[in-house]
């Protein structure tokens, strides 16, 4: 490029008035080695842009661990609550179940006892009709001479 | 979107996004903890993005705005310390002193622009985005941006003559 370009270039350069690929050429200018006395003061501006673009991020990204898409915190609040749900229907399950045994516990021995009051009544009766079959004999006796008569 | 497709997404402009850092913060431990925690926040974000038409200026606004608030609430905490503050300003010089080379001596100069011109600096002569892009990152008019950015550039040039007239350092 020549000489009297570059200080052109450079003129609109202060006023920011170039384009990208202007100060491109202004860099690639100032990165050789032969430059006049009367430009050198501005090597280091560009020296400096030059080096400063090298820098990199060095430093390693952790993200920390890869989650599943979406909803995923939703997805675990929902076993935790189906696990609650399970353990209380588990519990008041238990109870309920063992109300019912005792209830019928009580029911069965009700029953036996009723059973049992019955057959009592029962074998008495019995009794009672085995005496009065005592009863049916005199009637048919007296019958039998009631009709001979 | 799984990790891999994030750091693809990412990964063309993550080194910008820590030179701006850099650019802002000066210390290479800073940029990259912001640089690291910008990405983080992206990540945290990804479902939205989609919703962005361009991720990289959206991420390089974060990040300027992200800087800013660091150097702010550092600022803030540097001011209860009258002291360190007359200490800051003998060490920067001290450190103009000390800058060896001549293109760290522009470092140098950079570190004194004020922060808008260094941003405006960094995105136009390191990255090379045209004023319309770092107007919208920036949230900037683009003249504006034009006007920041001749002036840092001048100001980088009158420091460089001073320093070739008087050959200091």
């Amino acid at each position: 490029m020549e000489l009297d370009n570059v200080k052109k270039l450079l003129e609109r350069y202060f006023e920011a008035d170039t384009t990208v690929a202007e100060e491109e050429l202004l860099r690639d200018y100032f990165s050789k080695e032969n430059i006049p006395d009367d430009l050198k003061p501005y090597a280091p501006l560009f020296g400096f842009i030059a080096k400063a673009k090298k820098e990199r991020f060095a430093k390693p990204l952790d993200l920390g661990p890869e989650k599943k898409l979406g909803g995923s915190s939703l997805y675990k609040w929902l076993s935790i609550a189906a696990a609650v749900v399970l353990m209380f229907g588990v519990y008041f399950g238990k109870t309920y179940y063992d109300e019912k045994e005792v209830e019928q516990q009580q029911a069965q021995y009700a029953y036996n006892e009723t059973k049992k009051a019955l057959d009592l009544l029962a074998q008495n009766m019995e009794r009672g009709t085995e005496k009065m079959a005592y009863l049916n004999e005199f009637v048919e006796a007296k019958d039998k001479i009631y009709n001979k008569n | 979107m799984q990790q891999a497709d994030f750091l693809k997404i990412v990964g063309p402009f993550q080194d910008k996004l820590y030179r701006l850092a850099k650019r802002l913060l000066v210390s290479r431990e800073e940029a990259e903890d912001a640089t690291q925690e910008i990405l983080l926040k992206l990540w945290a974000k990804k479902k939205n993005m989609g919703q962005y038409k361009n991720v990289e200026a959206f991420a390089v606004t974060m990040t300027k705005n992200f800087c800013l608030d660091r150097l702010k609430s550092k600022q803030a905490g540097n001011l209860k310390l009258v002291h360190t503050n007359y200490k800051e300003g003998g060490s920067s010089l001290q450190k103009k002193v000390e800058a060896k080379d001549s293109v760290s001596w522009v470092q140098k100069i950079m570190e004194d622009l004020p922060e808008q011109q260094k941003m405006v600096l960094q995105l136009r002569d390191v990255e090379e985005y045209d004023y319309d892009e770092i107007a919208d990152m920036l949230e900037m008019k683009p003249t504006a941006v034009r006007v920041a950015l001749s002036r840092a550039r001048k100001t980088v040039r009158e420091k460089l003559m001073q320093k070739h007239s008087y050959g200091i350092g």
